[in-house]
């Protein structure tokens, strides 16, 4: 990539810092040069977070409908798979999945649910009532 | 408590730690291209099997600490590595360390990482940056893709030093346990090793899935995902490839042109005409990789989603896997000294 041909689109990557390419000058010796961005990377960033809210939704219907627990919206919400959500609460994912269920959760203990508004950065009523907190 | 350490903007972050620290501990010679061709960064994996974000488990980068440690063994730099069972043992490590003036690398999370925007926070705990010093509660990071020194308070570093998931860091601590100078013989030898380590790692190891093999494999993928899976969802994976190869972190097409810059420096300890032909290469290599972007950004924009587009991005990538195995394979084959 020569100097002139690094991209410097508008993007979102602007609001915190550019980043360095490494690109040739005019003798075609290498150095660096600051970047505020590129379409091509921002629209697959986009992408991926299209697909990231698409399952939110689906997740959010999916608790209106009682087919699952509010713990399956925040979970998504946080871009969490079961792993990672083990991981944080120290739950195991077999537990995790029956947690899932609408009939489960209702049941649940205080002190679970509250690992699971810890994790999640919510309060137990927000984490009942699907309510996320702005943060 | 404030550590006089100084701040160089980097490409990748793991580069960035391993040459800042490296000059804070007196290897004045090293520079990030250095770093990385010396700790063989250069890499590709697509393990199948396994998702990622809902997508193909594609890397361009090494696993977390391997360059820092990769180039302080072969410029024989002893280092120290810890991890942590319990946050309280990390922290108080950090402190002392900061008390006897050591800055240190750490590895962290993205997730919880407040001065990256929300669009960059992905669950991915594979970054790195410098802890150099400790105002009230606020701990002094220089993180090398940032243009300028940031802070991050105690409860902050913490939660993103114990992130959870996929290589979890545990408190990931690590740095140069001495000040040395090093000659340029020392560098000589280190730039061999580590050129003939990532030629013979991408072209040699005998894994369908590793190296120019493993971007071969991929291209294979694309038309099949495309038959199986349809446009959208392979829409999607050509997304997630796209953000592993050019993501802040790279330099740009993957690594290839911070390697080609790497080549055409070490070409002034290590007069060989070979190291400036393989730069060539790899600056055209690093455009292919780029040209390739473009046109799978045409697909998951939904613009060129026909049959053939899917096997014409299968074919760059088959051509990029030809080019860098040739490549690879002259400096494999190469005789230095």
């Amino acid at each position: 990539m020569k100097n002139t041909e690094a991209p410097q689109d508008h993007t979102s990557l602007e609001k915190f810092t550019k980043e360095v390419l490494y690109v040739t000058d005019e003798n075609g010796k290498y150095t660096t040069q600051l970047s505020s961005g590129w379409k091509v990377k921002a629209d697959a960033l986009g992408i991926s977070w299209q697909a990231a809210l698409e399952k939110i939704n689906t997740a959010k219907q999916k608790v209106l409908n009682k087919e699952a627990s509010p713990i399956l919206f925040f979970m998504e919400l946080n871009l969490m798979e079961l792993s990672i959500l083990s991981d944080y609460t120290g739950f195991w994912q077999f537990n995790i999945k029956r947690h899932l269920k609408p009939s489960v959760f209702a049941k649940l203990s205080n002190k679970k649910l509250q690992i699971y508004a810890d994790v999640f950065g919510v309060t137990i009523e927000q984490l009942k009532n699907c309510e996320a907190s702005e943060n | 408590m404030k550590i006089d350490f100084k701040h160089i903007q980097s490409a990748h972050c793991e580069n960035g730690v391993t040459t800042n620290l490296l000059q804070h501990a007196g290897v004045h010679q090293i520079t990030e291209p250095l770093a990385f061709g010396i700790g063989a960064g250069i890499f590709y994996i697509h393990i199948p099997f396994m998702k990622v974000n809902d997508g193909p488990a594609i890397s361009f980068r090494t696993a977390p600490g391997t360059i820092f440690r990769r180039t302080c063994k072969l410029l024989g730099i002893k280092t120290e590595h810890k991890t942590f069972r319990t946050k309280e043992k990390a922290s108080s490590f950090l402190e002392n360390c900061l008390e006897q003036n050591q800055p240190v690398g750490c590895q962290v999370g993205v997730y919880f990482l407040t001065y990256f925007p929300k669009e960059y926070r992905f669950h991915f705990n594979a970054h790195n940056l410098v802890v150099y010093g400790k105002e009230a509660d606020n701990y002094l990071i220089s993180d090398p893709v940032m243009e300028t020194v940031t802070t991050l308070s105690s409860y902050d570093l913490e939660r993103v030093r114990f992130a959870k998931g996929a290589l979890a860091p545990n408190g990931h601590i690590y740095f140069p346990k001495e000040k040395k100078q090093i000659n340029s013989e020392v560098i000589r030898k280190a730039i061999v090793k580590g050129i003939k380590h990532a030629s013979w790692f991408m072209t040699e190891t005998p894994v369908p899935i590793l190296g120019t093999n493993g971007i071969k494999f991929t291209a294979k993928r694309i038309v099949k995902w495309h038959e199986k899976l349809g446009t959208k969802t392979t829409g999607i994976y050509l997304a997630q490839l796209v953000r592993m190869q050019e993501e802040i972190g790279t330099g740009g097409g993957g690594f290839r042109f911070v390697y080609a810059a790497f080549l055409e420096q070490a070409y002034q300890y290590l007069p060989n005409q070979i190291l400036l032909e393989t730069s060539t290469d790899f600056s055209v290599i690093g455009d292919l990789w780029r040209t390739a972007a473009v046109h799978a950004a045409g697909i998951y924009r939904g613009r060129t989603t026909e049959k053939a587009d899917f096997k014409i991005m299968s074919e760059m990538l088959l051509e990029i896997a030809g080019k860098e195995h040739t490549a690879f394979q002259k400096l494999l084959k190469t005789k230095y000294d």
